[in-house]
């Protein structure tokens, strides 16, 4: 039987995926963005997250209340640690969220041009800083046995973290290009198509170049995971829908291929929180005196009353979330209520 | 510099900065229920005209207060480790409770209510902004619980050197729950009922869309005076007896009671000073306050003089505080009242003097709501949970002073520059004044 804590483990990695899910594909336009030169191709890419973004980002906000809940020493422990980093991540959020409604507001090609710049530079530090501070965590980070952080904010700019975070910032443009193919028509069209396609195969080696390098530098997370059946069916998904997308692409199966590369970051996701549990956050200090699921966690009672909380809420959330995108979606045509 | 102190400015700051922001959001989004539910069901383009126009200033100040939230869910962590390990239990699900079911609400709803208009039907656009302002009130009402827990705990024990969860009812309904929620609704239903009248009367006074002008301004007026009204009584006075009778300290300290009576006055005025505890030059009405707390003139209230030195709040912060907020209440309740009576005589269009008074009291609630966070606020110290933890035992131990001043400096420059430009985006707007529904096609 599944206890609560593991149970909790679970629901914080999804809330986390569908972050990463939802607003990956927000932060992948907005590096886009930057690559735009066209006015109307720039409005189109503002209007094609600009009904949604704000409920993606939520995602993370649940997500930080859901972990302060759930694991409230995780929470204090890593955003203590990591907190150079976080008041960046934060800066990068808030330029980026008050740029769509800032951009529009005054007809001055210098204001539009900053407020672009907000939006693409926001959405890649976000990108960048969040992916790194998941590579440090699968690193592990110098915590003492009274889970005291002996870091600081360059250590955790190491070679491994960095490679995670370039892994993050190139699927994130990945997926934002395929977002992007089912919002746009001819030659953006065509232009979202070799994006997807040149970040697929960068992808592909970076994720390589991660695996191998995980070996060295945290060993630990390929301890007896392939003895458990989940690994194997993970690691069918992700394979699957990776060599899904060049041919969605090529055969113009826009949505398709945005499930695919949704099943993308689910599955490679799934697969290192799979390999961290039950720790969600390895000391490199000394592995026992790693933060995990039980040690770090909130009362039974606690949790309890939370998972309630999350089953009656959730499938409310999902179910209006779906709701919406189905109103939106289909091409951008720019109206009156566009930004 | 001292940590403590510096997390303390900064959280300030950033709490500061974004509580400008949700309450005109909720008390908007509340006005605009009301005046799409009018556009759509009488038809009236008018109404259409003002939903779009005051539904583009809910978007910008919604992604104001977006924008800067996305601060307060972090820095719990990043400031307050300490705090974050010993409230954890109870003070996390809350905050999880407000996203799961307040947060998406708002968030996912207002992309379909800014974006939907001319996509979905009439009733289906109503019904996103109903969502938007039910979803936003949601939110505030489970961050109050977050936060009338460290006024008053209840619901907990402690266990393993931390506050564990044993009654989750228990815990959101503390003593001081809801009495501060209403008190905050309402605070929010002022704020966006000035900000639509301050508006209505701008345009008004440069005769933009008067006759649309002139729907916004009544509808507001009325509405501003209702929940002005009720605000004082009885949502304050609730309030008041709720913090007399659990949290006596801080009762005594926003009263400038500094030593015990009984027959206990309200100090009208008085300028306080903290060492020694003393207000010079009061007036006062003789056991208003002891009524006022107890429904008796008669019953003794605990000054400052009986409690522990090293548990009594900042005394000066506390009294101005909450004194000007209820000023500022007074006034919410004359100005709106005036309005109303010449609005009732037909006079209101013509009292030129009253419509730019309107103008310039737009910010005014939000001040008051700041005022009143402050006096809460302040009025707890030295605790963060009160009788439980002390704020200096709180901060977080890694994160060094140097840490904190990068963080306040950074953020006091970023919200320096967004609130120029808000200012600026939101003036632009108000001077613009609503787009006539047949002449918005052209701007495509």
């Amino acid at each position: 039987m599944i206890d609560l804590n593991t149970i909790w483990f679970i629901l914080i990695a999804i809330l986390i995926a569908g972050y990463a899910i939802l607003d990956g594909f927000d932060l992948g336009v907005g590096i886009l963005h930057l690559f735009t030169k066209d006015e109307s191709e720039k409005k189109i890419n503002l209007n094609a997250i600009g009904p949604v973004w704000d409920g993606n980002e939520v995602w993370l906000i649940t997500a930080g209340g859901a972990l302060f809940a759930a694991f409230p020493i995780v929470y204090a422990t890593v955003f203590s640690s990591f907190y150079i980093a976080l008041m960046l991540l934060l800066t990068a959020l808030i330029f980026r969220a008050v740029s769509f409604e800032f951009r529009g507001k005054v007809d001055s090609i210098t204001f539009k041009k900053v407020w672009d710049y907000a939006f693409g530079l926001g959405s890649l530090f976000a990108a960048l800083l969040l992916s790194v501070a998941y590579g440090n965590i699968l690193k592990g980070i110098p915590i003492d046995e009274n889970k005291i952080f002996h870091g600081s904010f360059f250590s955790l700019l190491n070679p491994y973290a960095i490679v995670i975070g370039l892994t993050g910032v190139v699927l994130f443009i990945m997926h934002g290009a395929i977002y992007m193919t089912l919002k746009t028509e001819e030659t953006q069209l065509q232009r979202m198509t070799k994006w997807a396609t040149s970040c697929w195969m960068a992808f592909i080696i970076l994720y390589l170049v991660a695996t191998f390098l995980t070996f060295f530098y945290s060993g630990f997370l390929f301890e007896n995971i392939t003895e458990n059946p989940l690994f194997w069916i993970l690691f069918l998904l992700l394979l699957l829908s990776i060599v899904y997308i060049p041919l969605g692409l090529k055969s113009q199966q826009y949505f398709k291929s945005f499930i695919a590369s949704s099943l993308i970051i689910f599955s490679a996701f799934s697969l290192s929180a799979l390999s961290l549990y039950p720790r969600l956050v390895p000391s490199s200090i000394n592995l026992n005196y790693s933060l995990n699921a039980y040690n770090a966690s909130s009362s039974q009672y606690t949790l309890k009353t939370m998972l309630i909380i999350a089953i009656i809420g959730m499938p409310v959330v999902i179910a209006y979330t779906i709701f919406i995108y189905r109103i939106f979606k289909g091409k951008v045509v720019i109206t009156k209520d566009s930004y | 510099m001292d940590p403590v102190l510096l997390a303390r400015i900064q959280f300030a700051l950033t709490v500061g900065f974004h509580f400008i922001f949700p309450p005109l959001s909720i008390g908007l989004a509340w006005l605009l229920v009301i005046i799409e539910a009018i556009g759509w069901k009488r038809n009236d383009e008018t109404y259409v005209m003002l939903g779009n126009f005051f539904g583009k200033i809910l978007g910008l100040i919604f992604a104001m207060g977006v924008a800067t939230g996305i601060v307060m869910e972090f820095q719990f962590g990043t400031n307050w480790a300490e705090y974050s390990k010993f409230v954890g239990d109870v003070f996390g699900a809350p905050l999880a409770a407000e996203g799961i079911f307040a947060f998406f609400l708002e968030s996912t709803f207002l992309g379909l209510y800014i974006f939907g208009r001319n996509k979905v039907s009439k009733g289906v656009h109503w019904f996103s902004i109903l969502m938007v302002a039910i979803g936003a009130t949601i939110s505030a009402f489970w961050i109050l619980v977050a936060n009338s827990w460290q006024q008053t705990p209840a619901g907990y024990v402690i266990k393993n050197g931390r506050a564990e969860l044993i009654d989750f009812w228990a815990a959101v309904f503390n003593p001081s729950t809801l009495p501060r929620f209403f008190h905050t609704f309402l605070a929010s239903l002022i704020s966006g009922a000035f900000l639509m009248i301050g508006i209505s009367a701008y345009l008004i006074l440069n005769n933009k869309e008067t006759d649309a002008a002139k729907k916004s301004l009544k509808l507001a007026l009325i509405f501003g005076f209702i929940v002005s009204v009720l605000q004082l009584f009885p949502s304050g006075h609730e309030h008041g007896q709720q913090v007399a009778r659990t949290q006596p300290e801080k009762f005594a300290a926003i009263q400038g009671l500094y030593t015990s009576k009984s027959k206990a006055p309200i100090a009208i005025f008085a300028i306080p000073f903290d060492n020694p505890p003393e207000l010079k030059v009061p007036i006062e009405i003789p056991g208003l306050l002891s009524w006022l707390a107890f429904g008796d003139i008669n019953a003794k209230i605990k000054g400052i003089n009986e409690f522990p030195d090293d548990e009594i709040p900042p005394l000066f912060l506390t009294f101005v505080s909450y004194h000007n907020m209820v000023l500022l209440g007074i006034y919410f309740i004359l100005i709106t009242a005036l309005g109303t009576y010449y609005l009732w005589k037909k006079k209101l269009w013509n009292k030129t003097r009253l419509l730019k008074i309107y103008v310039w009291s737009i910010p005014l609630p939000v001040i008051a709501c700041e005022l009143g966070w402050i006096a809460a606020e302040v009025g707890r110290q030295p605790w963060i949970v009160y009788k439980l933890l002390k704020t200096s035992d709180a901060a977080s131990i890694t994160v060094s002073s140097g840490e904190i001043l990068f963080s306040i400096i950074l953020f006091g420059i970023i919200y320096l520059f967004l609130f120029s430009l808000f200012l600026y985006v939101l003036i632009k707007k108000m001077k613009h004044g609503p787009e006539p529904l047949n002449s918005q096609e052209a701007l495509i």
